[in-house]
């Protein structure tokens, strides 16, 4: 027995993003902001680490939003509500650090990392913060959940790289107007490696800006998700090995060497690129034989 | 009495040809024919002190099985190893049985003479029953009983250990549920042994089987996350057997881990097997590598190895840093390997990790050791031998080194004592020290050890959880 989808909403009008809930309760019951989860589409699938983006404990429901960008994520976005999943594995990993903050908690969330953001700012709301959200994305289009961000953050910005919304520029533009203004107890940063690299660069108090612990949330390759493969592993800046699955996702972003993980996250990529080209002529081929048929039918 | 005939050698085991091998997944033991296995089973002796027994951690009745073998009653031979092993087909293939019951044969000690095949005569048995299984009659079949009063006992782990423990208390009149964080049973049998050494059909036969007895399975389940043992006593379970497996893979504290093309075992292993990436019909990658070095000599280490040639590497070398007499693996794994063109580097250790401009491996560089006095384990200590460093070019590095305590579980499990490297400690009937409803096995309790040890601690416990309950209950 499978684990069935719920919804399925496309974020932009390319539908490349797209925002899943499943039917999950036993791992909605115990899922918290920072956990992630991995699914296997069917038999011959591969286990995918998502991060949460959102739990319902009564309904029994667990959102993730994806991104189309290989072979397995373009194939789960071809999924319909009512279709199941293979297999569900969740929650890894570990929560979120959630505690009552002196100053202001800023959440960086770049592309689909706004996302995983969503129920960690919640939870730091609820908790008492002043919660402020800066939603990063490359294009207007690729920036989504603004309208959620706004329901409960005390202050949210907007930023896109070509300006087509909001502040023209990178999140981490954002984040440094606000050091400059006031004082920040924590950032927490959640997208593209290289955007964490950069936020964890700004805030390691080693420009004239002062020092804010930093949590990144490590979207590392893996297999498990249990500490079983090593796959996941980063490097502290003391040369330490760590593991994402058991010792984060969620780390101190200042302790992660990021040039190593950018290299690392680079690993499949040349295979990953052949096989995504194979899977779409694939699926032209399969719609270009439906056609005929219905042409002939 | 008449005198017992004593036949010196074995009867051979038939193989695939190394060559041929090689390059595909297939199993490389192909099994004793009828003839072959009653020719095996006439050399047993009978004898009187039924050592090999005493040298199997789950007391198999070996002769009385071999004698059933003679008889042609395969039925009643496997009947006579299930009483207490309850994955036969598994054990006789995976079991160290030269350092076990077969070390302790009797018709081995005789000048000249090899003991008795047992591993060989059980497999027979075991795929025997697999190609004519038992038609089970409806008054026998299990059935899911609605209004089941029986006790409830949860199996972490469905790894030898726990399939071990959850068949023995499924045959004690338990009602067993075992809960494994993968989406298939099996834990190393599946993730680990390689097909080409235990094919996954037979692992899943066997754990079949042990759904017929009553055992369910809930896969996905990753105890400590979705649920805990807390949770699971509200639940209404009244004992805990904890066979979670050893877990983290350690990497050599060397320079360059951190590059692309450095992988675990485990992991290189869990892809290939568990996820099939040798099958193009499935998703999962696997790093391709033309010239490999495994770091490590043990069971693990040969099977990645024979791996990396299956998936089409030109050359594969097993780097370790003792000589050929101290490797752990299995002498047969060993053989295979050599057999099948694995070079076996002894006496090296790997000193650094070179990589590209990418981030991939590029090159090794290693230090030429010597043997010295024996260590604390037994084994002469290797040695360095200062300014003997040479590169060796490779593009795919697997540490098979071991690993360390997973603690997924243990660390959420309060009061539950730990030794001081994290596993789990246990009194002498598997019942953990602190906590008296928990029990554990295998490599979680032992550290890295054999199938078969964790099988015999499955067991084990077993029969501490049913003492444990009957007290209560």
């Amino acid at each position: 027995m499978g684990t069935k989808i719920v919804s399925k909403t496309f974020l932009n009008p390319n539908k490349t993003v797209f925002e899943m809930v499943v039917e999950a309760p036993l791992v909605a019951k115990k899922a918290k902001g920072g956990n992630f989860v991995i699914l296997r589409i069917d038999e011959t699938g591969e286990r995918i680490p998502l991060t949460v983006a959102d739990y319902d404990k009564e309904k029994g429901t667990i959102t993730m939003v994806i991104m189309a960008v290989g072979k397995s994520t373009t194939q789960i976005s071809k999924l319909e509500p009512g279709d199941e999943i293979l297999d569900f594995i969740g929650p890894l990993g570990n929560k979120a650090h959630i505690k009552k903050f002196e100053h202001p908690v800023v959440f960086v969330g770049g592309g689909v990392g706004i996302a995983p953001c969503y129920p960690q700012a919640k939870e730091m709301k609820e908790e008492g913060n002043h919660v402020i959200a800066i939603l990063s994305a490359r294009t207007k289009n690729l920036l989504f959940w603004e309208d959620k961000f706004r329901e409960f953050c005390d202050e949210v910005f907007i930023t896109t790289d070509d300006g087509s919304l909001g502040m023209k520029g990178f999140g981490v533009d954002k984040l440094k107007q606000l050091m400059l203004e006031k004082p920040l107890s924590q950032v927490i940063a959640i997208g593209p490696m290289i955007m964490m690299k950069f936020v964890a660069l700004l805030t390691n108090g080693k420009k004239d800006l002062p020092l804010i612990p930093t949590i990144v949330s490590l979207n590392t390759l893996m297999v498990d998700g249990t500490g079983m493969c090593g796959g996941c592993r980063f490097q502290t800046m003391h040369g330490e090995t760590k593991f994402a699955c058991v010792d984060g996702p969620d780390v101190d972003g200042h302790d992660v060497d990021f040039d190593n993980l950018l290299k690392r996250n680079t690993r499949f990529v040349r295979v990953e690129k052949i096989r995504l080209e194979k899977y779409n002529e694939e699926c032209r081929a399969i719609n270009k034989f439906c056609e005929e048929k219905e042409i002939e039918g | 009495m008449p005198k017992v005939e004593i036949i010196k050698e074995r009867t051979p085991m038939p193989h695939q040809d190394a060559k041929i091998r090689a390059h595909n997944f297939e199993e490389v033991a192909l099994g004793f024919t009828e003839e072959m296995a009653l020719a095996e089973a006439k050399r047993c002796m009978q004898c009187k002190n039924r050592a090999c027994v005493k040298g199997c951690p789950v007391e198999v009745a070996i002769p009385e099985f071999i004698a059933l073998i003679l008889e042609k009653d395969y039925r009643g031979a496997l009947k006579k190893i299930k009483e207490t092993n309850v994955l036969p087909a598994i054990c006789g293939r995976v079991c160290p049985q030269e350092t076990q019951c077969e070390q302790y044969c009797t018709l081995g000690k005789i000048k000249d003479s090899k003991p008795v095949g047992i591993g060989r005569l059980e497999r027979f048995v075991a795929d025997w029953d697999l190609v004519n299984p038992e038609e089970i009659s409806p008054e026998d079949a299990y059935c899911e009983d609605v209004d089941d009063d029986r006790l409830k006992v949860a199996i972490i782990g469905g790894g030898p250990a726990g399939l071990t423990c959850a068949g023995e208390l499924a045959n004690l009149g338990y009602s067993v549920t075992i809960f494994e964080a993968f989406h298939k049973t099996g834990g190393v049998l599946v993730y680990g042994i390689p097909e080409f050494r235990l094919p996954k059909d037979i692992v899943k036969k066997e754990i079949d089987k042990l759904k017929e007895c009553g055992v369910k399975i809930e896969v996905n389940s990753v105890i400590g996350q979705i649920l805990d043992i807390e949770d699971l006593r509200k639940m209404g379970f009244k004992a805990f057997f904890i066979g979670v497996g050893a877990g983290l893979p350690v990497f050599l504290k060397i320079p360059g881990t951190e590059l692309n093309g450095v992988l675990s075992a485990n992991e290189y292993l869990t892809r290939v097997n568990l996820m099939k990436a040798y099958d193009p019909e499935y998703d999962t990658m696997v790093d391709q590598g033309k010239n490999v070095a495994v770091f490590g000599g043990g069971n693990v280490a040969m099977d990645s190895a024979r791996t990396a040639l299956r998936l089409g590497a030109e050359k594969v070398m097993i780097i370790y840093r003792r000589s050929e007499k101290e490797i752990p693996a299995r002498r047969e794994e060993y053989e295979h390997a050599v057999e099948e063109g694995v070079e076996f580097h002894f006496l090296r250790n790997p000193t650094k990790i070179i990589g590209d401009d990418e981030g991939f491996v590029k090159a090794i560089e290693v230090l030429k050791m010597e043997l010295g006095e024996p260590d604390a384990s037994g084994r002469r200590r290797p040695i360095a031998q200062p300014r003997t460093e040479y590169i060796i070019d490779v593009d795919l590095c697997i540490m098979a080194i071991g690993a360390k305590a997973n603690p997924l579980l243990t660390k959420k499990t309060k009061n539950l004592k730990l030794n001081k490297w994290d596993y789990i400690e246990v009194n002498e009937k598997g019942q953990s020290v602190s906590i008296p409803d928990v029990f554990a096995g295998g490599d979680i309790v032992t550290g890295s050890a054999t199938v078969i040890s964790a099988m015999g601690a499955g067991k084990k416990a077993a029969a501490s959880i049913h003492e444990y309950l009957l007290n209560i209950y």
